[in-house]
């Protein structure tokens, strides 16, 4: 791959119908001065504090450490933000991006509804005309958010094309943009897609681990050992990822969806090695590891948490994959069910399915860490919107 | 030779003093042996040049038409070698229409840029145009191409500016694509207002064969793009005749409505 454009490594670019390439250059020309305008900064600054609630703090996880018997275990607690999860923080800072391009109306796509719901709050919050789209699996699996969403004045459209999850919602936007760019800003709601939305949605992420890394110090007393967070696209383990790049002692972990197992090939994770393994290709606009088959068709992904249930990662995962900076790991639905368990029964936090994954891998390892070591886990939503899903799998195991 | 024969069907219908019609047929959909039998009846109708689209499960650039078309292609295990099998196959038995293939970028980067300029090159493949791959990601995809011997198609909008439209005409052999309204492919009762001045615009810069797509459906359109453009695409409006369950059916109502179609193109 030769092309300039946002490259992380080999990964990323910008691999966009025509009728997007001049909208991207105007968003990146936009983005770029804006990036450097202390009032666009401060702007940004104050919706986090005021209207997010930032800082969101850092807590110990005393008895789950206690319960894991090793490494001190401590939260990021994202889950706090506005809206119950990270999302918040590049919706603001999208919304604000579209205000300043003049641009009246946003869409987003949304898989587990989180970013759906973010991006309909902000949009409700600066007076923008808000269009979410959303596979019909994925209302059906998280219907809370589908109301959330609608109470917010967004206007939620159902997609009925391919696998009905989160891929889907994507070339739905994607189709949407290109008919409506003139007017339209899509607020795409991960590190994925044509340069520049990796880094746009990865620098205004970012304020997970500046803030992060400031508190585990205050807290811990130390730098952690290890740092974790749940991979979909990746925008919540690159925000906290971020803050801790130049730091080798700092060993950073993304989980991935293991589903039903990577054996039985039912899964998302693609970094995972063993039969079907992720290849690198190009998908809605960048080039980065792809669960795909031999020619070159994407594949339909399996996880109990709609927001890990996606074919492609960010491509700076797969750049920090390759340079080994960082790794990647899965957690199986099941693990995650138990770790939902244990966080909800030892620390009084429901997690968000897809933290839960983080969960399960950080819970795996500080068993087998000295309790002098220090786990930070991202926490990147809360599991409200998860409560009826595990409900329903519950009646289903008690019916078994 | 590849390339050549591209600008030869331009030529000639030139020559008989009309913009050359370019059907476009999913390949595949309902299979391979029925998209060669439609090749031949769409040539029998006077298209000029064929473009065959490559089914993908995510066509983002593809309207519901488009996009149930490519469904029931992948249904039917449509695959890019496969579709590169059935050109030669149609070399062998003598056809001669240039076919273009249309295609998103991930099928032919999983078999290898390289693997594949070389293998659509001796399946007599013309030229290819990849929906997702704007000529900045695009240079090793055009040395490849180009050493192979085939023609790479690039699209430009209206969108597009003055210095990027310079650097798609650049970058195109063979003809520029220009994709006539924003949105993605299918058919629409009206053409843009603004496409005779975004032609125009274009044509400022584009000196290639230019070719107009997306949206184009009836006689009527047809004819009111022929009289601006050098090529014609329909694609949606034909792709629609192939829902039916009876395939001989729909190769009727294929080389009918294609005739329909050209017989407006003379200016």
């Amino acid at each position: 791959m030769s092309g300039q454009l946002g490259r992380f490594g080999d990964f990323g670019g910008c691999y966009a119908p025509e009728t997007l390439m001049e909208p991207l250059a105007e968003l990146e020309r936009v983005y770029g001065e804006r990036k450097r305008d202390a009032g666009f900064q401060d702007e940004f600054a104050r919706w986090l504090d005021q209207f997010v609630g930032r800082p969101t703090p850092v807590s110990y996880a005393r008895r789950l450490t206690e319960a894991m018997g090793g490494a001190r275990i401590f939260l990021k607690r994202e889950d706090l933000a506005h809206t119950g999860a990270h999302k918040i923080n590049n919706t603001i800072g999208q919304a604000l991006l579209a205000k300043h391009m003049g641009k009246p109306r946003v869409i987003a796509e949304t898989g587990a509804g989180q970013h759906g719901v973010a991006t309909a709050t902000a949009a409700a919050a600066m007076g923008l005309k808000c269009r979410v789209y959303m596979g019909e699996v994925d209302m059906e699996r998280q219907a809370l958010n589908v109301f959330r969403m609608r109470l917010l004045g967004a206007e939620v459209v159902g997609v009925s094309s391919g696998s009905r999850t989160l891929k889907d919602a994507i070339n739905e936007a994607m189709r949407d943009w290109v008919a409506n760019v003139a007017d339209t800003h899509y607020i795409l709601g991960s590190v994925l897609g044509p340069h520049p939305f990796p880094t746009i949605v990865r620098d205004f992420q970012s304020v997970i681990g500046k803030e992060a890394r400031v508190q585990i110090v205050a807290e811990a007393g130390r730098l952690p050992d290890l740092a974790v967070a749940c991979v979909g696209g990746g925008s919540n383990a690159i925000g906290l990822f971020s803050a801790f790049l130049s730091d080798p002692s700092v060993e950073l972990v993304g989980v991935e969806a293991g589903g039903e197992g990577i054996a039985t090939g039912r899964h998302a994770a693609r970094f995972a090695l063993g039969p079907g393994a992720g290849v690198p290709g190009v998908l809605h606009g960048t080039y980065t590891y792809l669960l795909q088959d031999e020619n070159g068709q994407i594949k339909d992904t399996h996880s109990v948490s709609a927001g890990l249930d996606y074919a492609a990662v960010g491509p700076e995962h797969a750049g920090l994959f390759a340079a080994k900076r960082a790794a990647y790991e899965s957690a199986t639905d099941d693990e995650a069910l138990e770790a939902f368990d244990a966080l909800s029964k030892l620390e009084g936090i429901l997690p968000a399915l897809e933290s839960s994954h983080a969960v399960a891998y950080a819970m795996r390892r500080a068993r087998e860490m000295k309790p002098d070591q220090v786990i930070l886990i991202n926490l990147s939503g809360r599991g409200d919107k998860d409560v009826e899903s595990v409900r329903r799998l519950r009646s289903n195991e008690d019916g078994r | 030779m590849a390339g050549k024969r591209i600008a030869d069907a331009f030529s000639r219908a030139r020559a008989r003093g009309r913009a050359a019609f370019i059907p476009y047929l999913t390949a595949g959909d309902p299979d391979l042996a029925w998209t060669g039998r439609y090749l031949d009846r769409l040539t029998a109708s006077g298209a000029d040049i064929l473009e065959l689209g490559v089914p993908f499960s995510d066509p983002i650039a593809d309207g519901p038409v488009n996009q149930r078309s490519s469904e029931r292609a992948l249904r039917a295990r449509t695959t890019l070698s496969g579709i590169l099998d059935l050109v030669r196959r149609k070399r062998e038995a003598g056809f001669e229409t240039p076919v273009v293939l249309f295609s998103y970028f991930n099928p032919i980067l999983r078999m290898g840029v390289d693997r594949f300029a070389g293998a659509a090159a001796r399946a007599g493949v013309d030229g290819v145009l990849v929906v997702d791959l704007p000529p900045e990601e695009g240079k090793d995809y055009r040395a490849s191409l180009a050493a192979a011997g085939l023609d790479t198609i690039f699209l430009a909008s209206p969108t597009t500016s003055a210095e990027r439209l310079e650097r798609i005409d650049a970058a195109s052999t063979g003809f520029v694509y220009y994709v006539s309204r924003l949105g993605v492919t299918g058919t629409r009762t009206a053409l843009a207002d603004s496409l005779a001045a975004d032609l125009e615009r274009a044509r400022r810069k584009i000196v290639k064969p230019l070719a107009v797509g997306f949206g184009i459906s009836t006689p009527e359109q047809a004819a009111a793009v022929a009289a601006m453009a050098d090529g014609v695409v329909v694609g949606s409006a034909l792709v629609k005749l192939l829902e039916g369950p009876d395939p001989e059916k729909a190769a009727d109502a294929l080389e009918k409505t294609a005739a329909e179609l050209i017989a407006a193109l003379g200016k």
